[in-house]
């Protein structure tokens, strides 16, 4: 084969993309549609709670046109880390979603589902055997975190998605996967250097955010040869430069000459990048350096509690000079009117817009003097009624504590909503972001072949 | 004379990398300018660490990066994402300390 061509819609599945882009993509006749739906970065809620971070008509929207030009083509579609955290959940919620598109457009559709979830039991063994690694900053990983974690996924390198395409499918829905691989799998399967396919698919995942101007919700193209890639977008709104290809490069990463994944590292030392014309880049170079050891990336989160907001404003001066002092009065209030209950059970937490509420030990301007202040009153507590109960207490006392010198005696914030009071669910945070190293690359992520339609 | 860095750079960003991680990126208008910034280690953990308020050992890397003509700084979240009382979960709007660099 002399050359491979893959189209990548969207940057998230769900994101978007223009009709017209897409058809321009189809006229270039690619030999795969591949799209990444997942990411750690909307926070671990998602990946906790088992839900989608992308709304389910966007993605069903999405997947329809990607699946019905696939058959139309005769090409496979392939989908990475599905349902935006790649948990079993979240691969049965896609799998649903093609159902009901497979039905509507009376479609039989072969289907390979690549699960990536890996049950608690098995990663404590793994702890034991000293199989699990620390990836700084993060620390070492402890028995309690394992087993307080609701659910653990794995990156999947290409290996499990190469098997899948063995069986002549026309979906592969891949659970958890390091973002390239759907990209780089087909690529390499055909017998393409294994460092450009995946280069190639670290920019394909984002589609355009690579091009200028970039965008979240548009195509891009990649055309894979033996010693090189070709990129460019179908949307003639936007370009490749070397610029905005060489710079997506640095994008999420901490280092850019070195891309580390399951099983090895892209190495961009050599990388050159070249403007072929206007619209095309052309990038050579990228090398794949196999690791001793295959590791693979864990991620877990675990629920700890439920949370309730109240968003309100100050504008008053007397009040704005003192606020530190206030809201620790405030929270004091509440301790005292609640110590019948534990405070290892309940924290409040006050988030000053208009100070440091973006970022907070960061920020350097602390003694900036605003005119104005957004209050954020967050509770997270072990029941959503006593993080409500303790949210609601927080806010009336705010409203109208009586600090020293104050002039407006009719209340202390100005609210947008009426209830003013917001329950936010379940409350999670990351606790596995560690690496597990593995034997057999398709160990954890078996693939099951289905009909759907 | 000082020239501020708004004017060299056409980006300057920050991103999560990983839960763990803020990566900020300051991409440069032309190499003149990136070659200038980079010969003189203006950027370096020093600045960081007073911009940001961190100690140096919080500073990952700074790594320059010629085909982009990019400075690319990576620190320690002081707060992992999604963490109970972390900011900014995307790490998206951390940069602004780096608005005010003068070169």
């Amino acid at each position: 084969m002399q050359e491979l061509k893959i189209l990548s819609p969207t940057a998230i599945l769900g994101y978007g993309f223009p009709e017209d882009s897409f058809q321009k993509g189809l006229e270039q006749n690619p030999d795969f549609i591949a799209v990444d739906a997942g990411s750690t970065d909307p926070g671990p809620h998602y990946l906790g709670a088992g839900v989608s971070f992308t709304d389910r008509e966007a993605v069903k929207r999405d997947l329809k046109l990607m699946i019905k030009a696939g058959k139309k083509l005769g090409i496979p579609i392939l989908v990475g880390t599905a349902g935006g955290s790649g948990a079993n959940i979240h691969l049965a919620w896609t799998e649903d979603i093609v159902e009901e598109i497979a039905k509507e457009e009376n479609l039989k559709l072969k289907v390979a589902l690549i699960s990536a979830e890996i049950p608690k039991e098995e990663i404590l063994k793994k702890y034991e055997e000293g199989k699990i690694g620390p990836l700084p900053p993060a620390g070492e990983v402890s028995r309690e975190a394992i087993e307080s974690t609701s659910r653990i996924v794995a990156q999947m390198g290409v290996e499990p998605i190469m098997e899948a395409l063995d069986n002549d499918v026309d979906l592969v829905l891949a659970g958890r996967a390091f973002d390239p691989t759907v990209f780089a799998a087909p690529c390499i399967k055909a017998g393409f250097p294994v460092g450009l396919a995946l280069h190639m698919g670290k920019i394909l995942e984002c589609a355009s955010i690579a091009a200028t101007p970039g965008s979240g919700s548009d195509c891009m193209l990649g055309t894979l040869k033996q010693d090189c890639f070709i990129l460019e977008t179908p949307n003639p709104d936007r370009k490749c430069t070397v610029t905005s290809i060489a710079a997506h490069t640095l994008y999420e990463k901490n280092n850019p000459y070195k891309l580390y994944g399951p099983g090895g590292i892209i190495d961009l030392e050599e990388t050159k990048f070249t403007q072929l014309d206007d619209r095309r880049v052309k990038v050579s170079g990228s090398q794949f350096m196999p690791s001793e050891e295959y590791t693979i990336k864990l991620e877990g989160a675990r629920k700890i509690g439920y949370r309730t907001i109240s968003i309100a404003g100050t504008r008053d001066p007397i009040m704005i000079r003192q606020i530190d002092d206030i809201l620790e009065a405030v929270k004091s209030m509440t301790r005292r009117n609640f110590s019948h209950e534990s405070t290892d059970d309940y924290e409040i937490l006050f988030a000053i817009y208009g100070r440091d509420g973006v970022m907070g030990k960061l920020e350097p301007n602390k003694d900036m003097k605003p005119h104005e202040l957004g209050i954020i009153i967050e509770v997270i507590a072990r029941t959503q009624e006593l993080a409500n109960t303790i949210c609601s207490f927080t806010r009336s006392s705010l409203l109208h504590y009586g600090y020293p010198g104050r002039i407006a005696t009719a209340g202390n914030l100005a609210f947008r909503y009426s209830p003013s009071d917001i329950p936010a669910g379940e409350v999670y945070e990351f606790s596995l972001y560690h690496l597990l190293t593995v034997e057999d690359p398709k160990e954890y992520f078996p693939v099951t072949l289905k009909e759907l339609g | 004379m000082s020239v501020p860095l708004t004017e060299l750079a056409e980006v300057i960003r920050s991103k999560n990398s990983g839960p763990y991680e803020l990566t900020m990126d300051i991409i440069f208008k032309d190499f003149v300018s990136y070659e200038k910034v980079k010969q003189n280690r203006v950027i370096n953990k020093k600045l960081i660490s007073r911009l940001y308020q961190i100690p140096e050992g919080d500073i990952s890397s700074i790594i320059e990066f010629d085909p982009a003509r990019a400075i690319k700084i990576t620190i320690k979240r002081p707060i992992v994402a999604g963490a109970v009382g972390e900011s900014d979960v995307y790490g998206a709007q951390q940069h602004a300390p780096l608005l005010t660099i003068e070169v």
